[in-house]
Formats: structure tokens, C-alpha cells, sequence
């Protein structure tokens, strides 16, 4: 498999070289791996640190900046970060209001961002975790690591961004981040299997004519293979696993998300937002704010998530605020 | 177990886990995310440097500078786990030699750790399906009167034997619980990880 590279081992770092020319508006610490605003922590805001595997660019770094994140700590491919740099990312944004970390629900993640926590309480910081599930594809149970979280870290990273930055406190977007998690939910199909630099090849092996159902961002097979459909069908299929598990009435304001995995084109994801408007609009439901366009990745994979937020007022205004980051930027 | 021999075992594992990473990783892209191997080849190389110089004072010591550089390298679940698990081995060890017994409440408190960390439990297709079981085959062959190094041999069978055991196991817990059925028919990559680990323990106190 071809790819641009300079050599496996130090993808990470060269592509934070590129990150740090590009976006001078960021300070990029290449020896600690850490991505944050240049200007430094803003005394008595609360900080909001997010990081998990590299490879579903542009997240995180590329939400690091006003309205958003504070700091993303990049992990290698599909690896989590270590401790020490997370603890590093958490004491470079605390402004004396405590820090958040966004954790997606995998659980390397967990227990990097767990003994992070830690240190930084034994370092004086306050620190309050949201953690993300909204995956449905994954059957929840306390027998498993249950739901991985997906496309809803888009949509808690920007709506507890806006919250911390109107002054919020720390326990107020650690709770806003919950309930933004605890209102959404996503749902993924692939038609191709994602390659990481390391393995030079892809993860699993899927025919010209059958896609991989309910996967993940990290390249693992779903949850079950079908036959290729037509588009609108399978949005059917996904819109069915989403709302049967989170229904919404025609009084709810979703914020929904068509979300591409790498390798799909925008052509084909608003194919895919068609669909999922037309089910919606069906059921006498009106979409109050849509984002379309690739925001959580998976390396190469050709393929798309959908992710839908049951969105109150106060997440609409929060949604509506500015937003300067590399990747999502309006109003600002 | 001396300082040089816990010296020579983290020594052993480095080098199982280079020569074996292709196949921990190809095992990892059936049920996982197709990183195991190079993570802990990752990890252990850094470990390698940070035991490089001066000898330990203690066994503990070797193995504690082992957990702790595992825990600040690998990042992932393998990281947090394989630190804890050898800070945990590590920590009650702290004289320049020890026995069996020493070395068996070492490892029981590994066990704790990584289901401290984990929350897993036999039979969710993880680590402990291969570390639990050495862990009792080690305590049986002491108290039946055998040796450091004959309870190492049993613990390494019986790791082995647990990490087979996992291929017929629904996961429960990790990156390969999201497969559900799925996951079944394939060998765990953390417990082949493990049974390598204390196949390098027999080995290499058999050698002494």
C-alpha cells in the first residue's frame, strides 16, 4: 500500500512537524507531543484536553484553538497517549480553573487518561473526565468495554469549548460534555479496510461487492458484513440502530453529523446526508444544525459515520458560537 | 532469582517480543487494531536503554524500571497494564536476591494489579487467561516442594495453556469485546504476549 511517508516510525513526529509550520496560531511541542493554543492558558477558564491514537485527523489537534480545545495529546496510530503527556498537556492549559479531559471509551484511553488524572490531583489540579460512548453499534453492558466513542467527541469538544469559554466552571462543562454524550449517537459502515504505516496493508480482507457494518475508528472489523446497497438503504439501516436506541419526536432540534472515515469522497457523504435528511424529514423531524465533511477519521478507510444529537437550546446557542481551530472555524 | 537473572528475564522478553512482534501484531489485526506487537517492541526497546548502565541494586528494582518505562512508552491498554503488572512484581522484591515464595507474592500482586487496572477476570479472552493460571501452577509446584525454576517451567505451561484456551472465548473486555462473536476462534495477542513473558521466566532461571 502506498503512502506519503518518510519512514513508519516517525509519522507521528513528522506530521506534527507539518502541523506546527502550518498553524502558527498553535504551539506545537514536538518533544512532549503536546498541541496547544500559542497563546497560553487564560487565567480562571477552565481548560478542556482531549488526545487519544493518531490517525482520525483532524481530531484532535486540529480543534485545538478558540472556542474549542485547549490541548490534544497525539498518541502513535490508533495508540493512546502516555501519561506523562497528558499530564504535560493538562499543566501547559491550566489557567487555576481545573482542566476536563474528553476521553473516547477504548480502554487504552481510559487507563492512560485514569493514571494522567491522577498525577495531575497529586500535582493540585482539579479534574473533571467526560467520557465518550455514543457508539451503538457496540452492545452496551458492565460484561464488556462497551460503546466506543465516536462521531459525538466532535460535538462535546466544540459545544464544552463554547461553554468554557463564556467562563463556565469546571463542573459546569464537565456536565454539559455529559449530557451532549448521554443525547447522541453514532453509527458506521466501511467499505474498505483502513492500512496503518505500520502494518503496510490493510486490517482485514472485505470483497469488491460486501461492506463491513458497525465498525469503529480504528480499523477492527464491525460488528457484522452485508452485501453493498444502495446508499439510501443503508443510511435506512443505520438511521433504524440510531433512533431505536435514541428516538427523537418532531420536537427535538438534532444536530446531525455525516462524518467521512478518510477515503470517501464529500460527493458521495452528502449522498449520505440526503438520505439521512429524508428519513428525518419523514418523521416530521427538522435537522437544526448539520456538519458534513471528514472530522473523525480512520487513517484510509473509505467509508462514513452518522451521528445525531438530540440538541436542547442551550447546545444549539453553544453550537452557534465562534470557533477558530485548523479544522471547524466560523463566526470568529 | 538474583539481580543479573531479573536483569537476564526483562533481557529475554525484550528479545521474545522483537522476534515475535509480527506475529502478536497479526493476531491483534484479527480481533484488535493491529499494534500489539510493535507497541510492546516500542516499550521494551525503551526499557532495554533505561536498564542499561549501572546494576540494580534489586530484583525489585529491575523490575519496577521496567514497569515504569513500559508505563511511559507503549502508551494503549498493554502500556498501563505491563507497568503495573512489573511495578507491581517489583515492588515487595527489595533485597538482591529472592525466592520462590518472594517472587510468587510478587506476582500475585501483578495479578491484583492488572485486574485493579483491567477489572477482567478469567474467561473474558485477556492477559489474566494467561496470567492467573501461572500464577497458580507457580504457587502448586512450591508448596509441592519444587524449586524457583520448576515452578517457573509449570507457570509457563500454564500460561501457554491458557493463552490456547482463549481461541475458543467470546471477548468481554478490550478492543476485541466490540467484535462480539466474532472475536471467537482467534487467539488473544495480550495473553500470547503473557505466556511469552513467563516462558522467558523458565527459561532463563533453567539456564542458572
Amino acid at each position: 500500500m502506498k503512502k506519503f511517508l518518510n519512514s513508519p516510525e516517525t509519522v507521528l513526529s513528522d506530521a506534527l512537524r507539518g502541523m506546527a509550520a502550518a498553524h502558527p496560531e498553535l504551539r506545537v511541542d514536538l518533544d512532549r507531543r503536546i498541541i496547544t493554543r500559542a497563546e497560553g492558558p487564560r487565567a480562571g477558564k477552565v481548560g478542556l484536553v482531549s488526545g487519544g491514537g493518531s490517525g482520525h485527523e483532524p481530531l484532535h489537534g486540529g480543534f485545538v484553538g478558540l472556542g474549542m480545545l485547549d490541548a490534544a495529546c497525539p498518541g502513535e496510530v490508533f495508540t493512546s497517549p502516555v501519561p506523562d503527556q497528558i499530564l504535560a498537556a493538562t499543566q501547559a492549559v491550566h489557567g487555576g480553573a481545573g482542566v476536563v479531559h474528553v476521553v473516547k471509551n477504548y480502554t487504552g484511553d481510559v487507563m492512560n487518561f485514569q493514571l494522567a488524572a491522577e498525577l495531575a490531583a497529586d500535582a493540585g489540579i482539579a479534574i473533571e473526565t467526560v467520557l465518550i460512548n455514543d457508539d451503538v453499534a457496540v452492545r452496551d453492558s458492565k460484561w464488556t468495554a462497551g460503546r466506543r466513542g465516536t462521531g459525538a467527541t466532535v460535538f462535546v469538544e466544540k459545544l464544552a469549548g463554547a461553554l468554557a469559554e463564556r467562563g463556565a466552571s469546571l463542573g459546569e462543562v464537565a456536565e454539559l460534555g455529559r449530557r451532549v454524550n448521554a443525547a447522541s449517537r453514532s453509527f458506521a459502515v466501511a467499505l474498505t479496510a483502513c492500512t496503518t504505516p505500520a502494518a503496510g496493508k490493510p486490517g482485514f480482507d472485505l470483497p469488491d461487492d460486501e461492506i463491513e457494518v458497525g465498525v469503529g475508528i480504528h480499523g477492527e472489523p464491525g460488528r457484522s458484513r452485508d452485501k453493498i446497497r444502495p446508499a439510501r438503504d443503508i443510511v435506512g439501516n443505520a438511521m433504524d440502530a440510531i433512533l431505536s436506541d435514541h428516538p427523537l419526536t418532531p420536537a427535538d432540534h438534532p444536530i446531525v453529523m455525516v462524518n467521512g472515515l478518510g477515503g470517501t469522497p464529500l460527493l458521495e457523504l452528502h449522498i449520505l446526508f440526503g438520505e439521512v435528511a429524508a428519513v428525518l424529514s419523514g418523521r416530521g423531524i427538522r435537522i437544526a444544525r448539520a456538519l458534513v465533511g471528514n472530522y473523525i477519521t480512520s487513517l484510509d478507510m473509505a467509508g462514513a459515520s452518522l451521528t445525531i444529537c438530540g440538541a436542547d437550546e442551550q447546545m444549539l446557542a453553544l453550537w452557534d458560537a465562534p470557533v477558530r481551530t485548523p479544522a471547524l472555524r466560523w463566526g470568529a | 532469582m538474583t539481580v543479573v537473572q531479573a536483569r537476564a528475564w526483562v533481557e529475554a522478553i525484550a528479545a521474545a517480543i522483537a522476534e515475535q512482534a509480527d506475529h502478536l501484531t497479526q493476531l491483534d489485526s484479527a480481533i484488535g487494531d493491529a499494534d500489539h506487537g510493535a507497541n510492546l517492541r516500542r516499550g521494551f526497546a525503551a526499557v532495554l536503554t533505561a536498564l542499561a548502565g549501572p546494576e540494580s541494586p534489586t530484583v525489585g528494582d529491575v523490575l519496577v524500571k521496567t514497569g515504569t518505562t513500559l508505563v511511559a512508552s507503549v502508551g494503549g491498554a498493554s502500556g498501563p497494564l505491563y507497568g503495573s503488572v512489573f511495578r507491581a512484581i517489583g515492588k515487595p522484591l527489595t533485597s538482591h536476591a529472592i525466592d520462590g515464595n518472594q517472587l510468587l507474592a510478587g506476582l500475585r500482586d501483578g495479578l491484583t494489579a492488572i485486574q485493579r487496572l483491567g477489572a477482567a477476570v478469567p474467561g473474558d479472552k485477556t492477559m489474566v487467561d494467561a496470567y492467573a493460571p501461572a500464577v497458580a501452577a507457580f504457587e502448586r509446584e512450591l508448596q509441592a516442594g519444587g524449586t524457583l525454576a520448576s515452578a517457573a517451567a509449570r507457570a509457563a505451561d500454564a500460561a501457554e495453556d491458557g493463552m490456547r484456551a482463549t481461541i475458543s472465548l467470546q471477548a468481554r473486555k478490550g478492543r476485541a469485546s466490540y467484535l462480539g462473536a466474532r472475536s471467537i476462534g482467534h487467539q488473544d495477542p495480550g495473553a500470547t504476549s503473557t505466556a511469552l513473558v513467563f516462558r522467558t521466566l523458565a527459561t532463563v532461571m533453567a539456564a542458572s
